[in-house]
């Protein structure tokens, strides 16, 4: 608790700052404290939003006042928040790398000094935690790419990247969820539809969670695009140890 | 029965109180800018308190009226007329089949909303009828109104009771006339990020609204704004009328289709009843800061809603012609009562 602090964000928004890093620990525990306060169901708050470091809290002055709300979030965050005792919940998100689908594997490849082939193995063979949702709708920032494939964004943004594209910005990776404008080194698309406004949860993926990119060819990508379309595709989820 | 657009406007959208709940997930909650405005059109007409309406930016829309139905006028001033007549804002309008709105430029303010009595027949989305439109979901299409669109009612509702009594006397529109608005805002969440220089200027200075103005947010032109080392934060969320200051020192006030985190040190936000006169304002408006605390601004925020049941109260109560009608139908119906014993 000696580390958080509570903050006002307007009449109708509060901020728990819980430190001023991007670490695991800490998203774990902002991870804790949003399924805490979503058992508890406190009247009048309006949004919880998890950042990296971060809580933003959108409340309902009407029911709920600064003063209430942050006297129960302080008896809240002094519980003994259990991180991670759930396990962790393991998305496989199946890509298919380089050719077309990925126009910049061998830029990326290029930058690192290593083959496609090296490449595609780093990324696929670690999960990466989902610290936050936001910039786009079901957009992930990742954290822990592995070092060797960093790779700067391309100088000269592309004005459309495909939905489902997955690619590479600096120290960061992620997943396109719709078609928008971008600065990524793409490596691979993904069937999969991370975003789907018409489906009944549209957002396949929450802070907290983790994604294992898993490499298919194209006709395993094919096979699975056709289900995903007719709506009978479910990712594989995995129990991961903590 | 319905609406058509006979001509779109600069930015005509379906909008409500926004799709809360998903910002986490990265959906911008979109919605009303003004949401005062908004709130006394549907009040006007005794709609649930989040139906949606039609909000419009700056030039208005011209609309054709398939069907009866009544509708309110409320924002900025763009001098509405119904087939050319002049018809009062803040009031209950007839409107008949085959009938046209239009308006003119924006006398005062630069939004202006319009609710139906008959409800816009949109789907929902996600909770909401309101157009996000970056994402490209909610309202008509999840795009703005465009010259040849047909938007449906969901139901008819053609009569209201005390239709006469249906108009506010509200200062509201020479409100926006103002050349200087002076925002109350909270401190916080990251003033900390600032230099005590900064902050006095941030304070004491004035600002300009510039041309980069939209649904999104509001840039304003100024006196730098120091930080203590850098204004660059790690990403956290973003509340509707966030002052974000990056590293050029100039602040930008976070609207309705704000991005749902941002990277930049927030030195305030805007209190949500002083967010109204910010949205209707135009480029070169000048811009103060006052700071209040968050228990004032939530006690302005309570006052303000004692004042729209005030005026709910206004609107239901029976106008004077109403009366005397009243009285000369009671003394005809005992002339019959009489000729039928």
């Amino acid at each position: 608790m000696q580390n958080i602090k509570i903050l006002t964000a307007g009449d109708a928004s509060l901020l728990i700052e819980f430190g001023n890093e991007i670490s695991p620990e800490i998203n774990a525990k902002i991870t804790a404290t949003v399924q805490l306060m979503k058992e508890q169901h406190i009247e009048g708050v309006v949004d919880i939003i998890p950042a990296f470091c971060s809580l933003l809290i959108n409340y309902d002055p009407r029911v709920l006042s600064y003063d209430e709300l942050s006297k129960r979030m302080k008896r809240l965050l002094k519980m003994d928040i259990k991180t991670g005792e759930a396990g962790r919940r393991v998305f496989e998100i199946p890509v298919c790398y380089g050719g077309e689908y990925g126009p910049d594997l061998a830029n990326i490849a290029e930058h690192a000094g290593l083959t496609e082939e090296e490449v595609i193995k780093i990324h696929s063979s670690r999960d990466y935690l989902i610290y936050m949702l936001g910039f786009l709708p079901g957009f992930c920032y990742l954290g822990g790419l592995d070092e060797r494939i960093h790779t700067p964004r391309l100088a000269n943004p592309r004005l459309k990247i495909n939905a489902g594209s997955v690619g590479i910005g600096g120290s960061q990776t992620g997943i396109y969820p719709l078609d928008s404008p971008g600065g990524w080194q793409l490596m691979g698309m993904t069937p999969v539809k991370t975003y789907d406004p018409d489906r009944e949860v549209p957002i396949l993926l929450s802070a907290g969670d983790y994604i294992r990119f898993i490499p298919v060819d194209e006709e395993e990508y094919m096979r699975i695009k056709e289900l995903v379309e007719r709506d009978e595709y479910q990712c594989t989820v995995r129990e991961g140890e903590v | 029965m319905g609406i058509r657009v006979l001509k779109g406007g600069m930015l005509t959208t379906v909008q409500d109180l926004g799709r809360t709940g998903y910002q986490s997930q990265g959906f911008s909650v979109a919605g009303v800018m003004d949401v005062r405005s908004f709130k006394i059109a549907n009040l006007l007409l005794d709609n649930p308190e989040n139906e949606p309406v039609l909000e419009f930016t700056l030039i208005g829309p011209t609309l054709e009226f398939t069907s009866a139905t009544i509708i309110a006028i409320t924002g900025g001033d763009f001098q509405p007329t119904v087939n050319e007549e002049p018809v009062p804002m803040y009031t209950a309008l007839y409107m008949n089949k085959g009938d046209i709105l239009k308006f003119k430029s924006a006398r005062t303010g630069s939004r202006g909303y319009i609710a139906f009595s008959s409800y816009l027949k949109v789907p929902v989305v996600m909770g909401s009828r309101c157009t996000n439109l970056k994402s490209k979901i909610g309202g008509f299409k999840g795009r703005k109104l465009q010259e040849g669109d047909y938007l449906n009612f969901r139901i008819k509702r053609r009569y209201l009771p005390f239709f006469l009594s249906r108009k506010l006397e509200l200062d509201d529109v020479n409100e926006f006339e103002k050349d200087e608005t002076v925002l109350r805002v909270v401190m916080g969440p990251q003033d900390d990020r600032f230099s005590k220089q900064g902050i006095e200027t941030f304070l004491n200075s004035e600002y300009t609204v510039t041309s980069d103005f939209d649904r999104m947010g509001c840039r304003l032109e100024g006196p730098y704004i120091a930080p203590k080392e850098s204004s660059d934060i790690i990403s956290d969320g973003i509340a509707f009328g966030s002052i974000q200051v990056p590293s050029h020192g100039k602040p930008i006030i976070l609207l309705a289709d704000r991005q749902t985190t941002g990277g930049y040190a927030k030195i305030a936000t805007v209190a949500s009843v002083d967010i109204p006169k910010l949205v209707q304002r135009k480029t070169d408006h000048k811009i103060r800061f006052k700071p209040i605390t968050v228990q004032e601004a939530q006690e302005l925020y309570k006052k303000e809603l004692k004042e729209l049941d005030q005026m709910r109260k206004v609107i239901h109560k029976p106008c004077k012609e109403v009366l005397d009608c009243r009285l000369v139908a009671k003394r005809v119906s005992k002339l019959f009562d009489g000729a039928n014993k």
